[in-house]
């Protein structure tokens, strides 16, 4: 019995080894460029080569932090992005809600077709239409506060505005309502309630777990937005991070600064996911299932 | 990505319907109908999506077709297929080596057999009009004492090692990013406590962007003092050079699938054990009575009731596979000497870097048709065999 029970433990404990060498794998390279940004280049180059890399020991000092300020509007870089993101995923809940429910609970002349349409774009990646998007944008009429204007490029409507609608978030929201008892639905119109109160006030307050689902897909897709506004930004006023990046890296900055720049808009983001990790976790899956 | 089971109406049975039946239907109908409330509530999404997603789909055809640039004081043109042609035409020549009065074959200082140079056959050559304007993509000697030399060209040279790594990519990646994932799905779904901790920091890199990971792991690879270097040589008491990783040809295009692979193999962890979760636990406990080995029950319990799973997780990384560009862009733009081309990078340093539009799109249009081939044959060979 006792050498079963030894038996049983030391399974156990290879068990863990295995999952902890593991997450040593994915950990490592986080704490690397953390403790970097707090060195002097020259030191976390030194470092680098031995368990030092990991520890924060030495010349330890928020110095890089300061002078990646003192470099580039990293700030503005940073609001710019928090800007398009949020504008982007309350337009893009509000649309994409409304059309999943229209497509969930109506029955309109078309909606098949209009379905179909939504379901093939699932298949396009967003690079094959980056090229004719770029044209497209460089041309197309604003009404602003100088009047009539053509030309989106190097604004913020550029970055949002094409990405609000999009097949995945309304066929999750189609989904969602589809699923939910019809009951409601009929009880709600035979006391006389619109079609709008329906969707406003019985349906969206059911809707917390699909919402913080695409909420959390769209704000991964536009925080790390990187090819569009390439192409799109070039005036630094509407430059967002990932962008104001590479154009920091070509400063010939030192890799201390850099370190600094990738941990403060990495830490906000993984804080945020620490706490809500598991509405992040399912959001991904969520993505998989009924596939 | 995702397709329902059953879009739009309903198919039921084929079975005459009582009278009653009809009317319940009809009275169903009748309380969802609405022409009005239906495209009013959709039109805003789903006109957002018509103008940014579908038009830009079927401009990028016609552009393709067209010489259109971003700006151009000369209207543009229909140019039928030629973009297309400059993209992918290739061709092929064999050379004789060059041979003196006796016809003994001529050597370089080297040692080495000479050939006549290829130009005098590409450039304004009516006898070679096929591979006017090509230039030399690889060769292989070849014929009796490997004397003769078989050249094959391309039109656009650069476009086809894009290809050549974009494929190479996707091919290593799907494969072995899937299969990564699933054994990271097995260990995460044992019954431990604090299992999900561990869950949490397997996925941790992909709530990273993949520019910031570009970034960290170009300090990573970096030839001199890059971490990974510096581990190789302590591990190994110094035995190990250090390598530049992404200088050279033959290590680049290897250490963006590593990395590739670090950032985004806890996406598709999660969906595995989405996967997983589904299948029921009483089916482990009859294989468990039946005394099945561990083998036995991954095969003929998890495997089967990961079917629709597997399909899913290949589409969606040969999709993502083929997307390669910010690793690039970052790490490499594309060198050393090609080695990381991509179809993507290649597309926007057309359209965007050369303001080549027509180009661009042609480009983006080939790419659109091998992702989706790639789609079908994969949802062919995993079809349910009734």
């Amino acid at each position: 019995m006792a050498i079963q029970a030894d038996n049983h433990r030391l399974r156990i404990a290879v068990r863990y080894l295995v999952l902890t060498l593991i997450a040593a794998l994915f950990i490592f390279p986080l704490i690397f460029m953390l403790m970097s940004s707090l060195k002097p280049s020259q030191q976390l180059l030194v470092d680098s080569g031995s368990l030092r890399a990991f520890l924060p020991v030495g010349d330890i000092s928020f110095d890089n932090y300061v002078m990646a300020f003192k470099r580039a509007p990293v700030g503005l870089f940073v609001i710019n992005s928090l800007l398009v993101t949020g504008t982007t995923v309350i337009l893009s809940l509000f649309l994409c809600s409304l059309a999943g429910f229209s497509i969930a609970i109506l029955d309109w002349r078309g909606k098949a077709f209009v379905l179909s349409a939504i379901l093939a774009t699932l298949t396009v990646p967003f690079e094959t239409i980056a090229v004719p998007l770029l044209l497209m944008a460089s041309k197309l009429p604003w009404v602003g506060m100088e009047g009539f204007e053509f030309g989106w490029l190097n604004s913020y409507r550029v970055q949002i505005i094409p990405f609000v609608a999009d097949g995945l978030t309304i066929f999750l929201f189609v989904q969602y309502f589809r699923d939910l008892p019809k009951d409601l639905i009929e009880a709600a119109r035979v006391e006389g309630a619109s079609w709008w109160t329906v969707y406003a006030k019985v349906l969206m307050p059911l809707s917390g777990p699909i919402i913080a689902t695409a909420a959390i897909l769209k704000f991964l897709v536009m925080y790390n937005q990187y090819l569009w506004p390439l192409m799109v930004v070039q005036e630094e006023g509407y430059r967002p991070v990932l962008v104001g990046l590479q154009y920091f890296f070509q400063l010939n900055t030192a890799w201390g600064e850099i370190m600094a720049y990738l941990s403060m808009i990495t830490v906000p983001v993984l804080v945020f996911y620490l706490f809500l990790q598991r509405a992040f976790i399912a959001s991904i899956a969520s993505t998989g299932v009924k596939g | 990505m995702i397709f329902p089971s059953g879009s739009g109406a309903v198919p039921g049975p084929d079975l005459p319907q009582t009278d009653e039946k009809v009317t319940i239907m009809q009275r169903e109908k009748s309380l969802t109908r609405s022409n009005g409330a239906g495209w009013g509530f959709a039109l805003p999404g789903f006109g957002l999506m018509v103008a940014f997603i579908i038009l830009p789909f079927f401009f990028a055809i016609w552009f393709s077709l067209t010489n259109q640039r971003l700006i151009s004081p000369n209207p543009t043109q229909f140019v039928g297929l030629s973009n297309y042609t400059q993209l992918l035409s290739v061709g092929t020549i064999l050379l004789e080596p060059e041979r003196d009065e006796n016809g003994a074959t001529l050597r370089d200082d080297d040692g080495e057999i000479a050939y006549p140079r290829l130009r005098n056959f590409t450039r304004n050559n009516p006898d070679y009009p096929k591979i006017q304007g090509m230039r030399e993509w690889f060769s292989w000697q070849t014929g009796p004492n490997d004397e003769l030399k078989r050249v094959i060209l391309a039109k656009d040279v650069v476009f086809m090692r894009a290809l050549k790594n974009t494929f190479t990519f996707v091919i290593i990646v799907a494969p072995l990013q899937a299969g990564l994932a699933l054994l990271l799905a097995l260990l995460i779904n044992q019954r431990l406590r604090g299992i999900n901790i561990y869950r949490a920091i397997y996925f941790m890199p992909v709530v990273i962007s993949i520019v910031v990971v570009a970034f960290l792991w170009r300090l990573i690879y970096d030839g001199n003092n890059g971490l990974l270097n510096n581990l190789l040589g302590a591990i190994s008491f110094g035995v190990i050079e250090p390598v530049d990783w992404l200088g050279q040809t033959s290590t680049a295009l290897g250490a963006i699938i590593g990395m590739s692979i670090w950032q985004a193999v806890g996406f598709h962890m999660v969906i595995w054990l989405s996967g997983l979760q589904t299948i029921s636990p009483t089916l482990y406990e009859a294989a468990e009575l039946e005394g099945s080995s561990k083998w036995q029950t991954f095969r003929y319990v998890t495997w089967p009731g990961l079917r629709n799973t597997a399909v899913l997780i290949l589409i969606v990384i040969t999709m993502q596979a083929f997307g390669l560009f910010a690793q690039v862009d970052v790490m490499t733009n594309g060198g050393p000497l090609d080695s990381t081309q991509t179809i993507v990078f290649q597309a926007i340093e057309r359209g965007y870097g050369k303001q080549d539009i027509s180009g661009g799109s042609a480009i983006s249009v080939l790419l659109f048709l091998i992702v989706l081939s790639i789609s079908l044959i994969q949802r062919y060979l995993t079809r349910e065999r009734s």
